[in-house]
């Protein structure tokens, strides 16, 4: 069979969950494992024998793209090309309008991945199972839920042979532990049928496509029990980021650090980057292009993006240090750790309220954003600091504007 | 001369230290609290100190019996069946204080310069019953207020808490007294401060000593510190040379301030210590470490990179690395903090392992 695959990238106008993260790069791109967070997914796509080409579709500047394509293109030897949306469309909008490209080449079936998902995707599962399944119909890939988590998903109700038999987006009622992943595989004449007309609010995959493949008995479900999760907010990039760091160690196992420094667990650092022999790292961090790591630093459950500066005796702990931000000596920068309660199985992330009902700041992992400075010996707790901010003093649940 | 330290009970306020060991033998500057006080004593002649304590202590005075010994005091404990108060114990120990000579009355907790000459010729200058030494105060109103005559000494007045400006003078808790006071204090709970003084002040039998230099009630952790803080200033300009010589420092190691670091300790490579801190005997302060207005006391460690202010570690105990303690955090003896973990103003009982932050005010029991 041939393959296409659109990754669905958003806009600027999404992902605001995802701030101060998203603020200065678009979200898409956001560096998870030393690697932008949709790389993840042309990586896991070009696994496919008979993929053809990849396209991202969205609504985001062109040129904010070009550079990564570029650079894909040549890693992964696969054809990828932007489509810029000239407004929102909805999800399943830029399908109908940009059908055309889409099909162009004749691919038998066509992946629809969500860039604001994660995991271990069954790519290849995934293209035998189509394969399989004959007339206009869409396979979609489901995972299970905790009934209480369920009802913030799309809900699938299958038969024995995996057919869907209902589904429902964010129910108010519990429905069912199966949820949508948002990853599709679309057989090509599905993406030729689509042309609903392009209303106010746009066109929706879950509300006006998916309940209507269901209904006509179309849908088919491939249940996963591998890794998956939405990086819908900052707070899960920090879970991510363990995840694809764990990943590695299958397919990428030259990618985590061994050497230059005490490294402990899963641990990837940018081969530009400079790191104190002292200084002890990990487990699941990743370290961006051009930071700067000093002596005695200790930094776990973290990200440190690029041309990021952490001075010497230096502690960061479950936290994110945006791009060329400096952390001064003896500065320790902690946030709360934040992931799936570990007692209930298939419990998802939450994806939380910046602030608590009382008005207090959620706990959360500290996220400094691009460019600030942290002053010498003092400590940054479960804060959110935007871009830009010389910090002289500690802070402790806040967020710093 | 002779003299009497109120000692008193199990030194709670300053607690989790005193659970171990008692309030007297708690190490201030690198020396037991009661020993800066008997060496001035013994210093002016004192040659019988009477303790008086509310309980036995063993430690305290087989501890103090060797020391009173160096010093070549006769120590007496006297201890009180009921609890007597700030006078009571005074009648108490009658037999040993009844002379011609004045004696001293202190509180044990008390740290300063002690000019215990200069108030012994002040109270024979004045020839009356009772000097009592004063100190200055930036905030009257949170104490006991002395009202005397600034030229002369003579005590007019005590007032509690003041609630409008009085005077900036209070009670330092260090006395000299003349026998004829033991007729005025009944074998029964009295106070010394609410119920002799104000009658003596009445009789113009009280003259008050304004003390030069530094004081500070060192009876809780907070007040420990600052008067640590004092106590080493004080140091810097008198005896510069008792404070940290490099001799056992890292070469790459930097000292700030005023820093008294026990010779039997060590301090790694690329440590910044200081303003004000003090390091007990055998301590050891691995590489990185930065550490401010603290005590660590004896046979401790701090390990690489730790980061502490504002804090008391007790002995034996093992800082990991990476720690992070300000705000007060007092540690009891053989505490163990894990790598990585941030105390907030956390007050640790003896003999705890301690592996998760302390974010905020809290009392590890």
């Amino acid at each position: 069979m041939s393959f296409k695959a659109v990754v669905l990238v958003g806009g600027p106008q999404k992902g605001t969950r995802f701030r101060p993260l998203s603020l200065q790069l678009p979200k898409p791109l956001f560096p998870i494992a030393g690697v932008p967070l949709i790389e993840h997914h042309i990586d896991q796509l070009c696994q496919l024998s008979g993929l053809s080409e990849i396209l991202l579709l969205g609504f985001f500047p062109t040129d904010l793209f070009t550079e990564f394509i570029d650079r894909c293109q040549k890693t992964y030897r696969v054809s990828i090309k932007y489509l810029e949306e000239p407004n929102p469309l909805g999800t399943a909008g830029g399908l109908v309008s940009f059908k055309a490209t889409i099909l162009s080449g004749d691919p038998n079936a066509v992946f629809v991945i969500n860039a604001d998902v994660c995991g271990d995707l069954p790519i290849e599962d995934m293209g035998a199972k189509i394969d399989s399944i004959s007339g206009s119909s869409m396979l979609m890939l489901t995972t299970e839920a905790t009934r209480q988590q369920s009802v913030n998903f799309g809900s699938v109700v299958t038969d024995s042979e995996g057919k869907v038999v209902h589904y429902v987006d964010k129910p108010t009622t519990f429905v069912s532990t199966n949820i949508s992943c948002g990853v599709y595989l679309m057989k090509a004449e599905v993406i030729r049928q689509l042309d609903l007309p392009l209303n106010g609010d746009g066109i929706w995959l879950e509300r006006d496509v998916i309940p209507q493949l269901a209904a006509s008995g179309n849908l088919y479900a491939l249940h996963t029990t591998r890794w998956w999760s939405q990086t819908k907010t900052a707070a899960a990039v920090l879970y991510a980021n363990r995840h694809y760091l764990r990943l590695y160690k299958k397919r990428y196992a030259a990618r985590l650090c061994r050497i230059g420094a005490q490294i402990i667990g899963d641990v990837f650092i940018d081969p530009s980057a400079q790191v104190h022999p002292t200084a002890k790292i990990g487990p699941n961090v990743s370290i961006g292009p051009n930071a700067v790591i000093g002596k005695g630093v200790r930094i776990k459950e973290s990200i440190i993006l690029p041309e990021a500066v952490i001075e010497e005796n230096a502690c960061v702990l479950q936290s994110v240090i945006g791009w060329r931000s400096i952390v001064g000596m003896w500065a320790r920068i902690e946030g709360i750790p934040l992931e799936p309660n570990p007692n209930l199985p298939f419990a998802k992330m939450d994806n939380k309220p910046l602030f608590l009902p009382d008005g207090r700041l959620t706990p959360s992992l500290t996220i400094l954003g691009s460019d600030v400075s942290v002053a010498p010996e003092t400590i940054i707790l479960n804060c959110v600091v935007l871009p830009y901010k010389e910090l002289t003093c500690s802070y402790k649940n806040q967020i710093i504007l | 001369m002779k003299a009497l330290i109120l000692v008193g009970g199990y030194g709670t306020r300053l607690r989790p230290l005193t659970l171990t060991q008692p309030k007297p033998l708690v190490e201030f500057a690198n020396k037991p609290m009661m020993l800066h006080q008997m060496e001035a004593l013994a210093a002016v002649g004192v040659d019988t100190v009477v303790l008086a304590v509310s309980y036995r202590a063993e430690q305290l005075e087989q501890e103090m019996t060797v020391h009173a010994d160096r010093l070549g005091v006769k120590l007496i404990f006297s201890l009180e069946e009921e609890p007597l108060g700030t006078a009571g114990p005074l009648a108490l120990a009658r037999k040993h204080l009844e002379g011609d000579d004045p004696f001293f009355v202190l509180n044990s907790d008390v740290i300063c310069d002690f000019p215990f000459k200069q108030m012994v010729e002040f109270h024979k200058k004045h020839g009356k019953e009772g000097t009592i030494a004063v100190t200055k105060v930036e905030e009257p109103s949170k104490y006991g207020v002395v009202v005397f005559d600034e030229v002369h000494g003579k005590i007019d007045d005590f007032v509690e808490k003041p609630q409008e400006y009085v005077g900036n003078k209070i009670n330092a808790g260090l006395y000299i007294f003349s026998s004829a006071i033991l007729d005025r204090i009944p074998l029964k709970p009295t106070s010394i401060e609410k119920e002799i003084f104000p009658e003596m002040a009445t009789s113009g039998n009280l003259y008050a000593f304004v003390l030069p230099g530094f004081w500070m009630d060192v009876g809780q952790p907070r007040d420990f510190l600052k008067g640590m803080s004092l106590f080493l200033n004080h140091v810097s300009t008198t005896n510069p040379e008792k404070l940290a010589t490099r001799s056992n420092l890292h070469e790459t190691a930097t000292i700030r301030g005023s820093v008294l670091v026990d010779p039997s300790a060590s301090v790694g490579e690329n440590c910044v210590i200081g303003p004000d801190v003090v390091i007990g005997p055998r301590v050891k302060i691995e590489r990185g470490v930065r550490i401010q207005h603290s005590t660590i006391l004896s046979d401790s460690t701090v390990g690489n990179y730790s980061w502490v202010s504002g804090s008391i570690v007790g002995r034996e105990c093992h800082i990991g690395s990476w720690v992070r303690m300000e705000n007060i955090c007092v540690l009891g003896d053989d505490v163990v903090v894990k790598d990585e973990v941030y105390l907030n103003e956390a007050s640790v009982l003896p003999h705890k392992v301690i592996a998760v932050n302390v974010p905020s005010k809290d009392i590890i029991m």
